[in-house]
Order: C-alpha cells, then structure tokens, then sequence
C-alpha cells in the first residue's frame, strides 16, 4: 500500500462493494428503511436465503425492485419518487401511520447517506447552510431519530477530498448522536462511546491511509 | 339523504378565500389533486398558506399555483425536486414564505390538529437548526420538541373512489397525506376516480370515513403532473 499513490488510481471498495458489504450486516426478516442513492444499492446485495423487508416512508412496506421500463405506477413509488413494485405481503399506510413505524421504533435498519459524520455520531445530510440554497429536510430526521438502527454508507472523503468523518460536522446537523455505524469505500467504522473505531478495512488498504483521511482519530479494531 | 357530491372541481373549490390555510395531498406527483389545484387557480383566491411536502414540478398543479402568485406562506417537509424552478426562485425572491418541517413531523401535525390534539412531543429535530426557538422537554432522559398540531380551511385530496357519504379509498402511495389531510380541514375536498353509490363500498376497506369529507368530486380521468410537464403545459 503506498501512502502517494496517484489520484486517478483506485483503492478500496466500489460503491456496489460497499453495498454488497453492508448487506452482509442486515439480520433475517429486518424491516429496512434504504436512503436515496448508495443505499439504494443495498438491496441488490442482499445475501441468498435472507428475506428483508423494505419500507419506503411515503407509504408502503414490502417494495419490491423497480418495474420493467414503461410499467411504472405514477402512483406507486419510493421516497426518491422513483417507480417501484409492491411484493406479495405488501401493505399501502397514509403518512402519519409511516412515520409511526419510524418514529416508534418499529424500524429495525435504517441506511442513509451523509455529509459529515461527527466521532459522536452526530450526522449532517440535508444541508450545506449556503445562503442560497433551498432548505429541504424531508424524512431524514424523523428517521435517525426514531428507527433502532442507523447506518451511514458514503464515500470516505469528498469529491475535493475532504474528510467527510470528524471531530464536529460543520454543516448544519439532521440528528445528534444517532449514527452506530459507517461503511466507506475504505472501511467499515463504528461509532462508540469513545469514537470511531475501525471494524474492518476494506482490501488493499491499511490503517494508516484511513487514518489520514478521517477527520478525527481513529481506534484500532477492537480485540475481544 | 345524504349526498356530498359536486358537480365540478370548480364547484368544489368555490369559496375557498383569500387569507385560508390550504392543505394540498400529494408526495411527488402521487396523491397530487391536479384538476383542483388548477380549478383553485381559475377561483382566484390568494394570500394563501398551503401544507403540502412538495411544490409541485414544471409549471402545472401546486407549482402552477404558486407561479400565479397565490401562495404568500408554504409549510413543507421538501420543497426541492426535479423539474422544480417555481417554489426556488420564488424563495429566494422572499415572495413565499417557507416553514420547512420534518416530513413525519408535518404529517403528525396534521394527523394531531383532525384529532384534536393542541400539541405533541417528538425526538425528530433536537440538536438541529430545525428545533431553534422550539420548547423542549425532557422525557425518560430523552430531549424532545414540543410542535403544535396543523388544522386548515380546506384541504384538496386525491382518492380513488369514494361513495356519497364521502367515504374514500385511495390507490396505493397516492394515499400518502390524504388519510391525516381530510381530518385536520373544516373543508375536505376529495377528488376520486369514481363516485359511488353508499354500500357499493366494502365498509372494512374503507381508508377514510366519510365523517372527515365534505366534498367529493368526480375526476374520471386524471392528468398527472409528469405527463403534463414533458408535454410542455404550463397552466392556466
């Protein structure tokens, strides 16, 4: 592993990767909440004889994967307003009854992507604060407030190369301390009482290459 | 007898007023009650406040109605989509207000406002710019905010069929806000499909009773906003 590698060269996981990663981590008969985006990726990966249970929060538990081209619902779509279907088992609910199930903790996962997250597990994923930008929230912080589970999946650094796991995010905040674990193109990372301690890198990278690109300090893997 | 049928949108939408809190169903383009929302701007009331989670996308149903300058205050979850140009410039002109709000707490606002409820606690929020100048509480050892209940004039829904009692079921993720909409308004106003006669609908299927409707309105054939906007409509 070299520390000055060029930028174009790739090192650590793909997206797809990641995905495939995380969904290693999701038990038998979850009910999972999957962010825009990355996330979304999860469930493509889920591993054979496991049986999730996807909810979206504008209305329906039991989404199934996206419909052939041209046989899309405009009345039946996800959170990203995207075209989806609905599995056997499925049920429709109106938007307070959802949020119920997110807010009263019958959500067992839930994945999103993020901005920043802090070494408390504060996450920032809405807003960069510009002054011209448009605030919108949507269900990001009924979510991380509400569902048992919350798991972070991004790439480790901006696309300027920032870190995007810190000692405090600046940007303004969707939840404070409720972030148990982040999967990066680099490593897998829980957050803890005592920071971020790595759980695992991902092949071809060592400690010290995350370390550097991390915000905050990092705990070796944990030897129990 | 009774028989909360409307010959037409227009009727349906006719005494909304100016200065009236609106409250407009629809997440995305799903459950989005076009024909009224465009029969609200041949109507012509302005000053309006309207709850609604999205702004509409092109220049047709919600969208429409705030390019015609009706709307001076929005209380939304995400005001922000695709082909959605209307709501920002209209923002960063400070001609509409915005109240943003997290999606579950806009929807228990409106579900506590039709049930009567002033008030309520939820963890969604703390710690955020969202909750500043918001009273909180501690309960169990957990920080709370406390949000108050949403009620409104009128409320402008998308069901699938309805009888004339005014029980309504909908059409999978079209439900979304029309359930907690149709409690929280004075006015609810209920554009289905079809209408149908009382009984002709099974009473255990039945989503919303007819209790919360005052209105319904028969739209046999509904446009849908992404249809309009790749045709290029720009209503009125």
């Amino acid at each position: 592993m070299t520390h000055n590698a060029p930028q174009t060269s790739i090192v650590g996981r793909t997206r797809q990767e990641m995905a495939k990663r995380l969904a290693q981590d999701i038990a038998n008969g979850s009910y999972v909440n999957l962010g825009i985006g990355i996330p979304e990726l999860v469930a493509r990966f889920v591993p054979e004889g496991r049986t999730l249970i996807y909810h979206t929060e504008n209305g329906l538990l039991g989404m199934g994967p996206s419909p052939e081209p041209g046989a899309g619902d405009p009345e039946l779509i996800n959170a990203g307003k995207r075209h989806v279907t609905a599995n056997p088992g499925a049920a429709f609910f109106h938007h307070a009854d959802s949020f119920a199930m997110i807010r009263g903790g019958h959500i067992d996962l839930c994945v999103l992507g993020a901005m920043q997250v802090s070494k408390d597990g504060d996450l920032a994923n809405w807003s960069t604060g510009a002054p011209d930008a448009i605030p919108a929230v949507g269900g990001a912080m009924d979510l991380v407030a509400g569902v048992k589970s919350v798991f972070v999946i991004t790439q480790h650094c901006t696309k300027h190369g920032d870190p995007k796991l810190v000692e405090s995010c600046t940007y303004p905040l969707t939840g404070c301390g409720v972030i148990d674990r982040i999967y990066t193109d680099l490593a897998v990372i829980d957050v803890t009482a005592e920071g971020f301690r790595l759980v695992e890198l991902s092949p071809g990278v060592d400690f010290e290459y995350v370390q550097e690109r991390t915000g905050a300090e990092l705990l070796p893997i944990a030897h129990t | 007898m009774i028989d909360k049928r409307v010959s037409s949108a227009a009727e349906a939408v006719g005494d909304v007023f100016d200065g009236a809190v609106v409250m407009v169903g629809g997440f995305g383009e799903a459950g989005s009650p076009i024909e009224l929302i465009h029969a609200l701007i041949d109507q012509g009331a302005t000053d309006l406040t309207v709850v609604s989670n999205n702004t509409g996308s092109g220049e047709v149903g919600l969208a429409a109605l705030l390019k015609a300058g009706r709307v001076s205050k929005i209380i939304c979850s995400f005001p922000r989509t695709a082909n959605s140009t209307v709501f920002p410039d209209l923002y960063r002109s400070g001609k509409t207000e915005l109240e943003l709000v997290p999606q579950g707490t806009l929807a228990e606002r409106i579900r506590a406002g039709g049930a009567g409820i002033p008030g309520f606690y939820t963890p969604a929020a703390v710690g955020t710019p969202l909750a500043e100048g918001k009273e909180s509480r501690e309960f169990d050892g957990q920080e709370f905010l406390l949000e108050r209940g949403l009620k409104a004039d009128f409320a402008l829904i998308k069901g699938q069929v309805a009888d004339t009692h005014g029980n309504v079921i909908y059409n999978k993720t079209a439900r979304n806000f029309g359930p907690p909409m149709a409690m929280a308004a004075k006015v609810a106003i209920v554009q289905v499909n079809e209408v149908v006669e009382p009984g002709e609908i099974d009473p255990e299927i039945v989503v919303t009773p007819g209790i919360f409707v005052q209105r319904v309105v028969e739209v046999a054939d509904p446009a849908f906003e992404s249809e309009l906007v790749a045709a290029g409509v720009s209503y009125p």
